[in-house]
């Protein structure tokens, strides 16, 4: 029997604000436990939130980059229930009129693009964390109050890997957006994952369940991958799926059904009495709108219709959009686009991942490598020398032409000073041109290799290849002959 | 997130709700309060008297909207104080019972 899986994910986004959503505590990661608390986030009697400004900025901004419609009027509502993460019992959130209705998120599924749509963008509060010790758990309130946006998605997605892509497209917007750092091991991304299967042919969805707090991207991945065969097998022996709220545990590997908490879901929600409600003028939307960063998928298209790169660079380089800028103000100043990519995509991304670096900070302006691969195509360096003059710029910055000039790397393209090379390394070198003229065509590599050298690396490659080739046919004749 | 369906209530389960705001009742209490909780909810359905198709629920009783701070930090409590209300601490946490998933 075949079946078809549905999948829908609420992804909690944590923005990147300074401070909190309803107070001014800082909403930095890892302080000391209860040091960033105050009144309001403790929820102590008489303490009156007041909203963060740039929190709901960055969530309309989110809306905007996924084609959400903004609610005009939005407000904020109280979601009860009782867990000692929470101070206030209640937890500010957005019950019907959340700042966000409707958009969606292109995927790439099999070499196509899928559009998931979005239910709705709300925001909310965060709430505190809890340690285990060995016969109780303490709580920390620092988190409680952090501004996290809640993105929830249509029941649109088929298959674990779709929801993995559904992911990795979104935390792409949300870095281009500059709402939120997206920073998995800080917590910064968390998902709740609702699954369910059914028989091919059969309309209705299944009995889903739904499996609560995986903060990295391949845990949800791995978590639906074996939800999905766990309620197949479930169903095909006979047995029923049971509406319930799983847990994975990531060291087994397995999803586990948790307690039920009695009425959980009943959260009795009912409007924030000591919020008023955000109301947002078309003005201001338009006015967000005209400013919204370029959506990656945008901006891969336009790489390669503007800059005539092959699609898998534009895919390399829009990956990180710093990356991105960085290849745009260099492709901007040079003739050879691709050749700057090339750089980018080789040398600069394996030196700022082997010296952890990051590209908004490296010593090597766009404009140097623009000049760098100036210098190459004109011929005035060859590549070896380009890549020293690449790793001197990536060190210390500075103006290629001068490296260039001070460490004497002007290619030498005289076919004078060459013919000396090569005559001193054939006569350097006997056996290597026994080897050759006995047959090892591969001997002349070395030979090459022994020019270059003595040239000190200046000489051009392929002038050198031309005339050792001559050179080197005169031998053969000599020797036939 | 829980469905986005509003529940029409036309009494209030004193016993139900009072489990879910964790207090202890006693029947006798339950009611009493049953009593007077839907005494309350008959006031209030008076308003169903009123033709209300065209009109929007209000979810404020005051005219303000907007109200916002800026995005800065300002500084909170110290842990000394905050803790002088725990009733009991762990490593500078409010403690509680182990928690079980």
């Amino acid at each position: 029997m075949k079946y078809l899986t549905t999948i829908g994910l609420e992804v909690h986004v944590q923005l990147r604000t300074q401070s909190k959503m309803f107070c001014g505590c800082s909403s930095e990661f890892g302080a000391e436990p209860n040091t960033h608390v105050c009144p309001v986030c403790l929820g102590y009697p008489g303490a009156m939130p007041v909203m963060n400004r740039e929190a709901v900025r960055k969530t309309i901004i989110t809306g905007l980059m996924i084609g959400s419609k903004i609610n005009e009027f939005s407000k904020f509502d109280r979601k009860s229930y009782f867990y000692p993460d929470m101070p206030k019992n209640y937890q500010i959130s957005q019950y019907d009129k959340p700042l966000c209705v409707g958009g969606s998120v292109d995927i790439d599924v099999d070499g196509g693009i899928k559009r998931v749509a979005v239910t709705r963008i709300h925001l909310e509060e965060d709430v505190g964390k809890n340690m285990h010790f060995q016969n109780t758990s303490g709580v920390d309130f620092n988190r409680a109050g952090i501004p996290l946006m809640e993105i929830v998605s249509e029941p649109e997605i088929s298959s674990p890997e779709e929801a993995f892509a559904y992911l990795l497209a979104l935390k792409q917007i949300l870095l281009y957006a500059g709402v939120s750092d997206c920073n998995l091991e800080e917590g910064n991304v968390r998902c709740d994952v609702n699954c369910s299967v059914r028989q091919e042919g059969q309309n209705e969805f299944g009995t889903k369940t739904e499996i609560k707090n995986l903060n990295t991207f391949k845990g949800v991945l791995n978590a639906l991958k074996y939800e999905v065969v766990r309620q197949v097998e479930t169903l095909e022996s006979g047995g029923n799926i049971c509406q319930e709220t799983r847990r994975w545990d990531v060291d087994t590997g397995v999803t586990i059904a948790m307690r039920s908490k009695e009425y959980a879901h009943d959260y009795r929600y009912f409007p924030e009495p000591d919020l008023v409600p955000v109301v947002t003028t078309r003005e201001q939307i338009e006015e967000l709108q005209s400013n919204l960063p370029e959506l990656p998928r945008y901006r891969r298209e336009r790489f390669v219709k503007e800059y005539g790169i092959p699609e898998y660079d534009a895919a390399v380089l829009t990956a990180d959009m710093s990356v991105a800028g960085y290849f745009e103000q260099a492709a901007k100043l040079s003739s050879n686009p691709k050749a700057i990519s090339n750089w980018i995509m080789t040398e600069m991304l394996r030196l700022l991942s082997e010296k952890e670096l990051d590209i908004r900070t490296v010593m090597i302006t766009p404009s140097a490598l623009a000049g760098l691969v100036k210098l190459t195509d004109d011929k005035v360096i060859n590549s070896n020398s380009a890549k020293e003059v690449f790793a001197v710029l990536f060190d210390k910055g500075g103006d290629p032409n001068q490296i260039v000039k001070e460490k004497g790397l002007i290619q030498v393209s005289d076919s004078g000073a060459i013919e000396k090379f090569i005559e001193q390394a054939i006569a350097d070198n006997p056996k290597s041109v026994a080897d050759y003229l006995s047959g090892k065509e591969v001997a002349a590599k070395h030979i090459l290799g022994q020019v270059m050298k003595l040239s000190r690396g200046k000489a051009n490659p392929q002038l050198v290849g031309a005339i050792l080739e001559e050179k080197l046919k005169v031998e053969k004749q000599k020797k036939n002959g | 997130m829980a469905d986005l369906k509003m529940t029409s209530v036309d009494k209030i389960d004193v016993a139900y709700v009072a489990h879910l705001a964790r207090l202890f009742l006693t029947d006798e209490e339950i009611r009493t309060f049953q009593g007077q909780l839907d005494h309350v909810v008959a006031y209030v359905k008076k308003i169903n008297e009123l033709d209300l198709k065209n009109v929007e629920p209000t979810s404020h009783a005051v005219m303000v909207q907007n109200v916002f701070r800026e995005d800065v930090v300002k500084p909170g409590l110290s842990v000394e104080q905050v803790m002088s209300n725990a009733p009991a601490t762990i490593s500078d946490q409010f403690q509680v019972p182990k928690i079980v998933e």
